[in-house]
C-alpha cells in the first residue's frame, strides 16, 4: 500500500504522521509478537496521551476498523496481533512514570512503562513491583494488566491482579474512565478485577495505579539438583504442604539445561533430570528458620545436591538461567511453541509424564520450565517452522497437552491469556452458559465487538478463517465437552 | 491470520559472500527482549527502529517479501550499532554482525544517495586511512582553534545557520593537541625491568589527534608494569569505522596492513596486542571473521585477532600494580558499547578505577546505554545522536560526578559536547577522560609523594 487509506490519513490528522505507520514494508515487523501466530493490521498508531487514544478510538469506529491494543509485543498467546486487521494503537509511547508514593506505597503510571523499569524505580525508595515476568526486561505495564501477568515471585504476592488498584481506562466507544480507588477495597462491583485479565477486549488502559511492596530485607535462593522430574515434582508438592510459602518455587528440566548452560554458564549440571529453584525471602530470621526448613524438605527426596546462594550477584546468576530460559531454546531448534496451562500441584508428576509422552509421540523435543509451586506448566515443544508439516504437529502435540491439563482438573491458562491461540478450547472448561454470561460482561463495557476482536471466545464474526483448523480438529477429537 | 509462510526458493536479493546468514537471521524468535535494551527505539517509538524489526526486515527481504526501499534502509541506517541488543538477547543472536552483513549488502548495490557515496569515499577514503593526512587535518583544526575562529563561530552561531551538519561536526570536534607519533614517542619512554611481556600499541586514527595523552597515559602505565611496549610506524587506521559502514572491502584492506605492520611473518608475535579504543577493539578482534574467505590472510587473522586485549582487560590480566596517588573525585563510568556489549569487558574498568585511592565511582542508572556517539553516527544522524545524548547526559549529571570517564575516543568527544551542552552550573571537568589516564595520573602522583 502506497497510498494512504481514508483511515490512515484521519489518523494520521489526528496525531501526526510520525506516530502513524502504515507502509506495507513497514507493518510487516507488527504482525508478530513472542509466539507464532501472525496477524496482518492495517496501520499501526502510537498515542502520546489520553486525548489522543480517546481520538483514535472514535476514529477507528468512524471507520468500522477493529482495534488492538499492543504494548511492547511479548506476549504469549497473540494478544497483540491484530487478528482481524484494522488499527494497532501501541501504547509504547506513553512510558513515564508519574508518581511514586513510597508512603502509602503506590506507583502511577503509563501503560508503556517497563515492568523492570518500574521495579528499578521502587527500588529507589526501598519497593518491589511484585509481578515478574520473565520478559519482565521489555515486557509493558499496561499488557501485565491486560494479561493479568504473572512470574516466578507471584507465587507467594500474587498476580497482577492482585497490584492493581485503579486504572484510567478508555472504553470501546471513546469514553474516559477511572475505575476503582487508592485503597485496597471499593464498594460495590470489583470494576478493575474485570478489566485486569481482559486481554485487550474491554477498552484501552492509559493510566494505571499500582501497589508496591516493601523489598525484603534477606533472601536465600535454593538450587536442589534431582535426577528424575518425579523426585523434583514429588519435592514440590511437599514444600507447599508443609504450609512454607516460598518466593518462588520453578522447575527447569533437562532440555532447558541444555539450552541455558552453554550461553547462561548458570551451573545447572547438564546431566540432571531436573532442578528446582526455591526462593524465601522476608526479615533475616524468617529466611533463617524457612530456608532451614525447605533445604530439610528438599533432601528427604534425594537430591544429587542443594545450593544455596544469598549474594545478589550469585542469586541473580541463577535466575538469569530461568528468565533467559525460553530465547535460550533458539540454540536448540529455530522456532518453540510455548503453551501455559495450569494443574493442581498433586497431579504434576503425573501431567509431566503425560506431556514426555506426547511430545515423543508426535516426535518434538520438549522444554519445561515453569512455576512449579503454583502447578503453572510452561511446556516449550521444538520445531523448525522450514520443516514441512512441523507447524502442524507441534499444533496437534500443544492441543493434547492442553487436553491433558484439563483432564487433570487444571485449566488451558496460567499467566499468558487465552488470546488468539486457545480461545478454541475455551468450551472444554466454559458452557454456552458461562461463556454468555463472559460476554455479556464484556458488552457492559460498551460497544466491544471491534475491540481486539477475535480473542478469547471461539470462532465469532468474521474470525473463522482466523482460528487454528487443527485446534479445531482437536475439538472434534475430543468434544467440547464442559465441565466447570 | 496464517502460520509463517517459508521461504520461496526465488532469486535471492544478496549479491554478495558478505550477506546476512540465514541461519543467523533464523535465530531470532521475537521475543522482544531487546526493546527496551535498544536507544533508537526508545527515541523514536516504533519497531521498525528495534533489533527484532530490523530482523524482521532483513528477513522480509531475504524471503522477497518486501522491497529494499529507502524507507527500509532509512531504518537500517538509523541503528546506531550499539549491541545492546545483544546483551539483552536470550538467544544470542549476533546482531552486530547481521547489521554489518547487511549495511555490507547496501554498500555494494549502491542503497546510498549519492552525496553520502561521494563524501564517504573522500574522507573514509582519502583521510582516515592516512596517519600523515590525520595530522594535517589535526594541525587545520589547531590553527581554527588558536586563532579564535573556532570561539567566533561558535559565539555567533552562524555555522549553524548556514550549514547545520558543519556546526554539528564543530561541536564534536576535539581540542586539537600534540598529536601522539606512533614508535617516535611509545619508544622513548623505556620499560622498568624486568620485563614480563611485549605489546603492541594500536594507535588508531582520531586517538593520535583527539586524546593523544591517553596513548602517553597507556604506554607509562604498562612500562611502569613491566610490559614492554612499542607502536609499529607503518600501522594504519584499524578499519572499524568502514566495516561498521558495510565498506567491507576497505575494512579489509585496511586489516591486511594492520596485520603486515603488527605481526609481520619475519619477526616473533607480540604477548598482546594492545588497544584502548572500545571501537576498534572489537572490530580488531574480528579480523578473523573479516578475512576469513583469504587464502593468504585467513590464518595470521586469526592469530593476530587472538591477541588483541582492551587495556583494561590487560591490565587486569596481568595484575597491574596498585596506584598510591590520592584523586578525590567522584567519577562515573561510561560502559563505551563497544566494550561492554561487543567485548564483555564491564568489571575491569571499574576494577581499575576503584583501584585508585580517594577516587569515589558514582554509577549512573543506564551506565551501559549507547552516549550517541557511535562512529560517525553522530554527524550523519545528528537528530536522534543529540536527543540520545541529552538522555544520557541527565543520567550523566544526576550522579553528582566531577568527571565522566569512558573507553573510546568517539564516546570521549561526544561526552564532551555533552557537557559543554548541558552541564549548565559548570559542576563537571570540561573533558571527561580514559580510566588508564587516571591510572597514570595515580601512579606519578604516588611517585610525586614518594620522592618528598
Amino acid at each position: 500500500m502506497n497510498v494512504p487509506s481514508p483511515l490512515v490519513r484521519d489518523l494520521i490528522d489526528a496525531i501526526g504522521e510520525e506516530a502513524v505507520v502504515w507502509h506495507d514494508d513497514d507493518l510487516l515487523v507488527y504482525e508478530y509478537d513472542g509466539t507464532i501466530d501472525r496477524g496482518n493490521p492495517d496501520v499501526i498508531a502510537l498515542p502520546a496521551n489520553t486525548d489522543d487514544v480517546v481520538n483514535l478510538i472514535k476514529i477507528a469506529n468512524k471507520h468500522d476498523a477493529p482495534v488492538t491494543p499492543r504494548g511492547a509485543g511479548t506476549g504469549l498467546s497473540g494478544g497483540a496481533l491484530a487478528a482481524r486487521g484494522g488499527v494497532i494503537i501501541g501504547m509504547n509511547r506513553m512510558r513515564r512514570i508519574l508518581n511514586i508514593d513510597p508512603e502509602n506505597k503506590t506507583a502511577l503510571v503509563q501503560p508503556g512503562v517497563v515492568n523492570l523499569d518500574l521495579g528499578s524505580e521502587a527500588e529507589r525508595h526501598g519497593l518491589a513491583y511484585a509481578p515478574d515476568p520473565s520478559s519482565q526486561r521489555a515486557c509493558t505495564i499496561g499488557g501485565n494488566v491486560a494479561e493479568n501477568a504473572g512470574g516466578p515471585h507471584t507465587l507467594a504476592w500474587g498476580t497482577t491482579t492482585n497490584h492493581v488498584l485503579a486504572l484510567e481506562l478508555v472504553t470501546a466507544d471513546g469514553e474516559v474512565q477511572w475505575i476503582g480507588h487508592d485503597t485496597r477495597d471499593e464498594p460495590g462491583y470489583d470494576l478493575v478485577g474485570c478489566v485486569v485479565g481482559s486481554e485487550g477486549t474491554v477498552g484501552i488502559v492509559t493510566q494505571a495505579l499500582v501497589r508496591l511492596v516493601p523489598r525484603p530485607t534477606a533472601v536465600r535462593t535454593m538450587l536442589a539438583i534431582y535426577d528424575s522430574v518425579r523426585q523434583a515434582s514429588n519435592a514440590v508438592s511437599a514444600v507447599v504442604a508443609s504450609g512454607i510459602v516460598p518466593a518462588a518455587l520453578e522447575m527447569i528440566d533437562k532440555m532447558t539445561i541444555a539450552a541455558v548452560e552453554p550461553v547462561l554458564n548458570t551451573g545447572f549440571p547438564l546431566d540432571a533430570e531436573a532442578v528446582l529453584l526455591v526462593e524465601v525471602d522476608g526479615p533475616e530470621s524468617q529466611v533463617e528458620a524457612e530456608g532451614a526448613r525447605v533445604e530439610g524438605i528438599l533432601n528427604r527426596f534425594e537430591p544429587r545436591e542443594v545450593r544455596s546462594a544469598t549474594d545478589p550477584e550469585e542469586r541473580e546468576h541463577l535466575w538469569a538461567g530461568r528468565k533467559g530460559a525460553i530465547g535460550a531454546l533458539g540454540q536448540i531448534m529455530p522456532n518453540y511453541y510455548l503453551l501455559d496451562g495450569v494443574v493442581p500441584r498433586t497431579q504434576l508428576p503425573d501431567v509431566l509424564d503425560g506431556v514426555y509422552e506426547i511430545a515423543e509421540r508426535y516426535r518434538l523435543p520438549v522444554a519445561n520450565m515453569f512455576h512449579a509451586g503454583d502447578g503453572n506448566l510452561h511446556p516449550c515443544l521444538l520445531f523448525d517452522e522450514r520443516e514441512p508439516g512441523a507447524t502442524e504437529r507441534v499444533l496437534d502435540a500443544g492441543g493434547e497437552i492442553m487436553r491433558l491439563c484439563v483432564d487433570a482438573g487444571g485449566a488451558i491458562t496460567g499467566e499468558h491469556g487465552v488470546g488468539l491461540e486457545k480461545r478454541d478450547y475455551l468450551p472444554w472448561i466454559f458452557t454456552e452458559a458461562d461463556m454468555d454470561a463472559m460476554k455479556s460482561l464484556r458488552a457492559a463495557f460498551g460497544p466491544t465487538e471491534n475491540f481486539n476482536p477475535c480473542k478469547i471466545f471461539p470462532k465469532g464474526h468474521g474470525c473463522g478463517e482466523a482460528g487454528h483448523q487443527h485446534a479445531q480438529q482437536q475439538i472434534a477429537r475430543f468434544g467440547p465437552k464442559a465441565f466447570v | 491470520m496464517s502460520i509463517a509462510p517459508s521461504p520461496p526458493d526465488s532469486d535471492t536479493i544478496w549479491l554478495t559472500e558478505d550477506r546476512p546468514d540465514a541461519g543467523e537471521l533464523g535465530l531470532c524468535v521475537h521475543c522482544g527482549f531487546c526493546l527496551n535494551a535498544c536507544p533508537t527505539y526508545l527515541d523514536l517509538g516504533v519497531e521498525t527502529d528495534s533489533p527484532r524489526g530490523r530482523i524482521a526486515l532483513m528477513r522480509g527481504l531475504d524471503d522477497g517479501r518486501i522491497e529494499w526501499s529507502p524507507r527500509v534502509q532509512q531504518h537500517f541506517d538509523q541503528c546506531l550499532q550499539c549491541r545492546a541488543c545483544e546483551t539483552a538477547c536470550p538467544s544470542k543472536v549476533p546482531y552486530g554482525r547481521l547489521m554489518e552483513s547487511t549495511r555490507a549488502e547496501a554498500f555494494a548495490q549502491d542503497k546510498w544517495p549519492r552525496r553520502q557515496r561521494i563524501l564517504w569515499r573522500l574522507i573514509m577514503h582519502g583521510l582516515f586511512p592516512y596517519p600523515r593526512r590525520m595530522r594535517l587535518a589535526g594541525y587545520g583544526l589547531k590553527f581554527y582553534q588558536r586563532t579564535g575562529l573556532q570561539a567566533l563561530v561558535r559565539r555567533t552561531g552562524l555555522l549553524g545557520k548556514v550549514a547545520p551538519k558543519l556546526a554539528d561536526i564543530d561541536s564534536l570536534s576535539p581540542v586539537a593537541d600534540k598529536p601522539f607519533y606512533a614508535n617516535n614517542e611509545a619508544s622513548r619512554i623505556a620499560p622498568a625491568t624486568p620485563v614480563r611481556a611485549r605489546a603492541s600499541l594500536i594507535t588508531g586514527c582520531m586517538m593520535p589527534l583527539a586524546y593523544p595523552e591517553t596513548h602517553r597515559a597507556t604506554v607509562r602505565v604498562f612500562t611502569r608494569n613491566g610490559i614492554a611496549v612499542d607502536a609499529p610506524e607503518a600501522q594504519v587506521c584499524c578499519g572499524a569505522l568502514h566495516a561498521h559502514g558495510g565498506d567491507v572491502e576497505a575494512a579489509r584492506d585496511l586489516a591486511r596492513r594492520n596485520i603486515d605492520a603488527i605481526t609481520p611473518e619475519s619477526s616473533h608475535l607480540p604477548d598482546a596486542i594492545l588497544i584502548n579504543a572500545a571501537g576498534c577493539g572489537s572490530h580488531l578482534k574480528e579480523y578473523g571473521h573479516l578475512l576469513r574467505n583469504n587464502a593468504a590472510y585467513a590464518k595470521r587473522a586469526e592469530v593476530f585477532a587472538a591477541r588483541v586485549r582492551d587495556v583494561h582487560e590487560y591490565l587486569v590480566e596481568i595484575g597491574f600494580a596498585a596506584p598510591e596517588g590520592r584523586i578525590e573525585r567522584t567519577v562515573t563510568y561510561q560502559d563505551s558499547c563497544h566494550l561492554s556489549h561487543a567485548q564483555n569487558v564491564r568489571s575491569a574498568p571499574r576494577d581499575v578505577l576503584r583501584s585508585i585511592p580517594g577516587l569515589t565511582l558514582s554509577e549512573m542508572r543506564k551506565p551501559d546505554k549507547c552516549c550517541g556517539s557511535a562512529g560517525i553516527y553522530s554527524v550523519v544522524q545528528s537528530d536522534i545522536s543529540k536527543r540520545v545524548l541529552a538522555e544520557k547526559m541527565e543520567d550523566v549529571l544526576s550522579t553528582g560526578a566531577e568527571q565522566v570517564c569512558t573507553a573510546n575516543p568517539g564516546c570521549m568527544l561526544q561526552l564532551d559536547a555533552g557537557i559543554a551542552r548541558f552541564d549548565d552550573d559548570g559542576r563537571m571537568m570540561p573533558r571527561s577522560t580514559h580510566a588508564i589516564e587516571l591510572l597514570d595520573e595515580s601512579y606519578r602522583l604516588g611517585d610525586a609523594a614518594g620522592n618528598d
